[in-house]
């Protein structure tokens, strides 16, 4: 992921805060929040995932007068090849890639008109044996700097591919309704 | 309004529902908010027809920032210095969610009070979907 400019804005943060279900106040009410130690409106400590918005070829975003991998009149909007092998789940294996760990390191906390530029690198990748055949692990850290260059967040990712549908077995269809509640397991 | 180093000890713990009944329109409003349109998440035919799920399930990034509610209502706004998660379970629409974090050391680095926190998050079931730790600042 490269984003050049993701500027962090009051309405974004309000937005994110109530997706997530917290009502404190620091993310929504700029006069209460000039009361508090921060001494303004700050972010969820998740919300630099939202940078996700502005990074152009963000692959898990419809992209205007592109064919979308999701579903409208068929199940997928993208016919490929059956993948060979491993990174099965459909569509060609975009959506077997799950989350697996997330690690942010504050090195201070937003504020409305910050602007950041985040650069990732790859980190290590790893295989294990699952339940459900084998997992590829890969790693990645993003460092997010405001606009005097000054570094903000450390994140590392850790995504993981796998072969089949994760963690359950591949239900059959008759039972999927009665597998709802199963589903994680 | 921040936590000091005095009145916080190794084993202290906090509990919070995070939420009762997850709904699908929560996911969607994820979705919106983080950028990540995943149709795993928010699309039930590409879910079970093309990925062979069940159904829609939410973004782990969703529990994760369920979760930080727990850390910054106990540990106060700005200050938490770190905090990462493992996510060891889907989460579902209709799961409901808590979290406990728990004093793993309060300890004094250059001058600065720091508490080490661990942190879990469990369905209705008792199955943890999400594990993790956290930093935070303390006042003296």
């Amino acid at each position: 992921m490269a984003v050049d400019r993701f500027p962090v804005e009051a309405g974004h943060i309000l937005m994110f805060a109530r997706s997530i279900g917290d009502p404190n106040p620091i993310y929504e009410d700029a006069e209460y929040a000039a009361g508090t130690e921060v001494g303004g409106i700050t972010a969820p400590p998740t919300f630099v995932q939202a940078s996700a918005q502005f990074d152009p070829d963000y692959i898990l975003r419809p992209k205007i007068g592109e064919p979308w991998f999701g579903s409208g009149r068929e199940a997928t909007g993208i016919r490929r090849e059956p993948s060979s092998g491993a990174g099965g789940g459909g569509a060609g294996g975009l959506a077997s890639g799950l989350h697996a760990e997330q690690h942010f390191e504050y090195h201070r906390h937003l504020r409305p008109g910050d602007v950041l530029s985040a650069t990732t690198r790859a980190g290590d990748t790893w295989e294990k044996e699952g339940r459900s055949g084998k997992l590829v692990f890969s790693g990645s850290v993003t460092e997010y700097r405001d606009q005097t260059g000054e570094l903000v967040i450390t994140a590392r990712s850790v995504g993981v591919r796998t072969e089949r549908p994760a963690p359950q077995q591949a239900p059959q269809k008759a039972n999927q309704k009665a597998n709802q509640k199963e589903g994680g397991k | 309004m921040a936590v000091s180093a005095r009145s916080l000890s190794v084993g202290d713990s906090r509990e919070m529902l995070l939420v009762d009944d997850l709904t699908r329109t929560q996911i969607v409003q994820y979705a919106g908010a983080s950028g990540d349109y995943n149709p795993l998440h928010s699309d039930n035919k590409f879910a079970t027809e093309v990925a062979g799920y069940p159904g829609v399930f939410a973004h782990g990034m969703l529990t994760m920032g369920m979760t930080g509610r727990l850390l910054t209502d106990w540990m106060g706004d700005g200050r938490l210095t770190k905090y990462g998660v493992r996510f060891s379970k889907q989460v579902w629409p209709g799961d409901t969610l808590t979290a406990t974090a728990t004093v793993d050391a309060v300890r004094e680095d250059d001058g600065t009070w720091y508490a080490d926190l661990s942190v879990v998050t469990v369905n209705q079931d008792g199955d943890t979907v999400v594990t993790g730790t956290a930093t935070a600042r303390l006042d003296p």
